[in-house]
């Protein structure tokens, strides 16, 4: 398995004109964005779509504007938020999400939820396959047993105590994680 | 990084949590690039020939289908803007 990208070396590529690079950090953050416009704010798809393509536009835009490379993440996510913001102030309609909700700390609270959640993400792209896979499908893409056995090749029955397994070696990396950044003092 | 530790069981809340976009957005997003670069040509021979630009604003949807790109309302939007200020 190659070692991925950091942020930083997908922005210097991204800069350099690199059009495979681009489409990495499109690929990495495209989930993360998503979230944060539909579950965080709640926005309805075509308001996240509009989001969606306008951060991806801005970041490619604006990408000499980041000061910090390894600051890609906050970054980006900052600007969804603002963007989510403006649609839901412009937006005439029926608001998804109330003045009181916005100005408290819920939607932080999601935020960060949504932080904790990419951080996994990233975890599991570096679990390989089959975990990988596996996981992905049936939490985040709501497969069943049936359909992922037949795509993965393996017995319904076996999926179950695989899913286990598979979990149990992520907790286990994201924990070596966490003590790795308790030792070194953070990343 | 919250400092919570891990467990089986927000692990699987966790992952829900990211679910994938449609795929054409994300495919939309990954084209910028290519997208731009022929928008900056389309603005450049605009700002170059006249009888372009005109053939250009008098049918912008079918120049970018030429041009291979499909002519959402984001793009034509994007485009007309710039023809208007350059």
């Amino acid at each position: 398995m190659t070692t991925p990208l950091t942020d930083a070396q997908l922005v210097a590529r991204c800069r350099a004109g690199d059009q495979t690079a681009w489409r990495e950090l499109v690929e990495r953050f495209s989930r993360y964005v998503y979230a944060i416009s539909v579950q965080g704010f709640r926005l309805p798809e075509h308001d996240a779509d509009d989001v969606f393509q306008e951060v991806f536009t801005r970041a490619y835009t604006h990408l000499d504007r980041l000061r910090d490379d390894t600051a890609l993440r906050p970054w980006i996510a900052q600007l969804t938020r603002n963007l989510c913001l403006d649609r839901l102030r412009d937006s005439s309609r029926t608001q998804p999400v109330s003045d009181e909700e916005l100005e408290s700390g819920a939607i932080d609270e999601v935020l960060a939820t949504i932080d904790d959640a990419l951080t996994v993400h990233e975890e599991l792209a570096q679990l390989g396959e089959p975990c990988s896979e596996l996981l992905d499908r049936f939490f985040a893409r709501d497969e069943s047993y049936k359909t992922i056995g037949e795509e993965l090749d393996l017995p319904p029955g076996t999926i179950a105590s695989r899913l286990s397994r598979c979990l149990a070696k992520l907790r286990q990396r994201l924990e070596g994680r966490n003590t790795a950044s308790n030792t070194s003092g953070g990343r | 990084m919250s400092a919570h530790s891990w467990n089986e069981e927000r692990l699987a809340e966790l992952l829900a949590l990211l679910k994938p976009p449609p795929a054409g957005w994300v495919e939309a997003a990954a084209q910028l690039p290519a997208l731009r670069a022929v928008m900056d040509d389309l603005v450049a021979r605009a700002e170059r020939d006249a009888a372009f630009r005109a053939a250009l604003v008098a049918d912008l949807e079918a120049t970018l289908a030429r041009e291979g790109i499909e002519p959402t309302s984001r793009v034509l939007n994007e485009l007309r803007s710039r023809l208007e200020t350059d």
